[in-house]
């Protein structure tokens, strides 16, 4: 007995159920996918603190959120100036913009690429770049026990395809700038395709921001990054969503041989956020580093998962999250390193250090080995910890006011992991709103 | 310049100092010796404020301030320095972040401009070649892979850069071999002067051979059981702690 009203089923929001009739128009050779991920979707349903993998976030408050889908092809106008104030300050190279999840040409602009580079959006793609889909796509951000990632692949009809062939480098990053302007609760699924060939090299970067620091919406965001043989590719996420919305991201990534990918990540922004990477190494010699940071406050949740499976020998990978909790803030690491029978002379590392500012924040902390290789180095550790009183008494005793003694300590944490970045821009991004965050963060800026 | 009454000072349980009487002028240089555990470094933690020491009784007047009163930064400020028996590393610190803030932050509670990166860099150069200290040492994190050498040397460095007036100096000669020990020694002595105090605690006599002090109290089971000149120290040497254990429990009996 179904006889919802129409206005019941807007109620519900498209998390409750998904519509087949909300599924975007797609080719025949799409419409597979996007039919069998609907399906799963509305099996799974929305993950609830009794699944294992969701046991520490309750994501309940996204599906109360009564989430809209993002209007199909009505784009919303933007001006040049404030995409300029949303972007990350410096960062130079092709700039991609996405508002609500849309692409938007006009405040985009794609710089000279060496020959057959490809860097356009998803739905453009989806015309002209059928082989190359049809190859990839959804091949690696697997759905079957992924609701959020059945949902974006129902539902996603945006993002963004690069496509480095065979020897290409890139040399300045690909900058995908998703911008929301919510006003309405909007339920958003970018969807990011990565293809580095043999002995390529690029580093794209995933931002989200909102245009006001305000509004309730979704990004479902799921990205697939192929690492060919010898290839080296560079990925950064960076959440900087308003403090009211929810960020799911998937990262995926399966690696050649000799090949290498750094995968770096902030959270600051978001209410519910989590952020799962799944880094395969599927070549001998592969070198995968997952690189992160999530500072947050309030009443945040940030929760981090990652998944590091050595399927070939002679894989080193380095995980190396750390975490910042203030007032309530709840910060939550899951690492699983899985090391196949074959993957002998596996040298994974994992590390997760998280530093509570307040009495109230907390964080759940929990590293997985699944190792079935015999001739292996896996190596983990977790610390949970406050500031270490002395070395603030060490400051103080020089004459640094508390406040400071305090903030050069929480800086210098924090910027061990900011320093594995590469991307100056983002660095200098990142130290300066940590310092924001800090009450003596001015004092800092004169001296840092 | 420091006036130290009946001081008594517990961590936890334990009561430590028991009632410690010291006074200090302007100009003076006093050497604290005293067995291990006899409290030494929580007199020098007391005075530089460390919160875990809790102090029962006393008083303890700084240049007319009640230094009870003031946080430890505060205490910097007004010129007290402690150089730390065991200093703290902070790594991703760097020297020169930690020591440039140290500097503004007592400069402006002193109301005074703060000073540029500039000038900071050359007043550290000049005081980095008197003690001696590597040029790399400044891009390091605060104390992180310091030797034990490296970290007292650091210690009289900060001294050296800070200009403290009442400076503390808990065990600086320890684990020094005899050309760091010179150096340091000659750092304390260029900063010698009529308005500038030391409190040198130490357990050799070595030291004080070169850093020569006005006074020396021994320290013994939280109390200063016995002051006098220089030649004290070679006393100690000589006899040992022993010598006036014995005196003392032979007195209290
Ligand atoms: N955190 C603490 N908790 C409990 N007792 C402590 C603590 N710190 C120091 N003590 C005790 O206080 C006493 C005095 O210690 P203090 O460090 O002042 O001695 P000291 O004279 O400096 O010794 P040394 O010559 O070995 O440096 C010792 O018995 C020590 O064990
Ligand atoms: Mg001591």
């Amino acid at each position: 007995m179904t006889t919802m009203t129409i206005q019941d089923h807007q109620q519900a929001g498209p998390l409750a159920e998904l519509n087949p009739a909300s599924l975007p128009q797609s080719p025949a050779w799409l419409q597979p996918m996007r039919e069998q991920a609907l399906a799963r979707f509305n099996k799974l349903g929305l993950p609830t603190t009794r699944d294992e993998d969701w046991r520490f976030t309750n994501v309940a408050p996204i599906r109360d959120a009564l989430l809209e889908l993002s209007p199909n092809g009505q784009a919303v106008t933007l001006s040049q100036r404030d995409a300029d104030t949303c972007a990350v300050p410096g960062v130079t190279g092709s700039r991609l913009v996405f508002v609500n999840g849309r692409f938007n040409a006009s405040l985009s602009s794609i710089k000279p690429l060496p020959q057959g580079v490809r860097v356009l959006s998803l739905a453009e793609a989806i015309e002209t770049e059928q082989a190359l889909l049809k190859t990839h796509l959804g091949k690696l951000a697997d759905f079957e026990d992924q609701p959020f990632t059945a949902l974006n692949a129902a539902l996603a009809d945006d993002g963004v395809v690069v496509c480095v062939p065979r020897g290409k480098q890139v040399d300045e990053p690909i900058y995908l700038l998703n911008i929301t302007t919510a006003d309405k609760p909007l339920l958003i699924n970018p969807r990011n395709l990565i293809v580095v060939e043999e002995s390529a090299a690029v580093t794209v970067i995933e931002d989200y921001v909102s245009l006001n620091g305000e509004g309730v919406y979704l990004n479902n965001a799921v990205t697939e990054v192929v690492v060919g043989d010898n290839a080296h590719a560079t990925h950064y996420m960076l959440d900087r969503e308003s403090t009211e919305a929810f960020n799911i991201s998937s990262l995926y990534s399966r690696q050649g041989r000799d090949s290498r990918f750094e995968s770096h990540t902030a959270l600051l922004g978001g209410s519910i956020v989590r952020n799962n990477v799944t880094s395969v190494l599927d070549g001998e010699g592969a070198w995968s580093q997952l690189n992160g940071l999530y500072v947050i406050r309030g009443d945040q949740t940030a929760d981090n998962h990652m998944r590091v499976v050595h399927a070939k020998p002679h894989g080193d990978s380095r995980q190396f999250y750390k975490g910042i909790m203030n007032d309530r803030a709840k910060g939550v690491f899951r690492g699983r390193i899985v090391v196949d029978p074959d993957a002998q002379k596996t040298d994974a590392k994992q590390s997760n250090q998280n530093l509570l500012l307040s009495p109230d924040a907390g964080v759940n902390t929990d590293p997985q080995l699944e190792i079935f290789a015999d001739d292996v180095k896996c190596t983990h550790g977790a610390t949970i910890g406050q500031l270490n009183e002395e070395q603030v008494f060490y400051l103080r005793s020089r004459g640094v006011p508390y406040d400071t003694a305090r903030a050069m300590i929480i800086y210098a944490f924090a910027s061990e992991t900011i320093d594995r970045m590469g991307c100056e821009p983002i660095r200098r991004l990142l130290k300066g709103q940590l310092l924001d965050r800090l009450p003596a963060g001015e004092v800092l800026k004169k001296i840092l | 310049m420091l006036e130290i009454k009946n001081l008594h000072a517990r961590i936890e349980d334990n009561e430590i100092l028991k009632g410690l009487d010291l006074t200090i002028n302007p100009g003076e240089v006093h050497s604290i010796m005293g067995p291990n555990g006899s409290g030494k470094s929580t007199l020098a933690q007391v005075l530089a404020g460390r919160e875990d020491y809790e102090v029962t009784e006393g008083s303890i007047t700084y240049n007319g301030k009640d230094l009870l009163d003031l946080s430890p930064d505060e205490r910097a400020g007004e010129g007290v320095f402690m150089a730390f028996q065991y200093p703290v590393e902070i790594p991703g610190v760097t020297n020169t972040q930690f020591l440039h803030a140290a500097i503004n932050a007592q400069r402006k509670y002193r109301g005074q401009d703060e000073i540029d990166a500039i000038e900071f860099l050359k007043l550290a150069k000049q005081k980095r070649q008197m003690m001696k200290i590597d040029d790399s040492l400044l891009s390091r994190s605060v104390n992180e892979g310091f030797s034990g050498g490296e970290k007292k040397r650091h210690e009289i460095y900060q001294m050296a850069m800070l200009e403290p007036k009442l400076a503390i100096l808990d065990e600086t000669d320890s684990g020094l071999d005899i050309d760091a020990l010179r150096i340091v020694a000659d750092g304390v002595n260029s900063l010698r002067g009529s308005d500038r105090s030391f409190v040198v605690i130490t357990h050799y006599q070595r030291l004080l051979s070169y850093v020569v002090p006005d006074f020396i109290h021994v320290l013994y089971k939280g109390k200063i059981v016995r002051s006098g000149g220089k030649e004290l120290a070679l006393e100690l040497e000589e006899k040992g702690y022993a010598w006036i254990e014995e005196q003392i429990e032979a007195a209290a009996v």
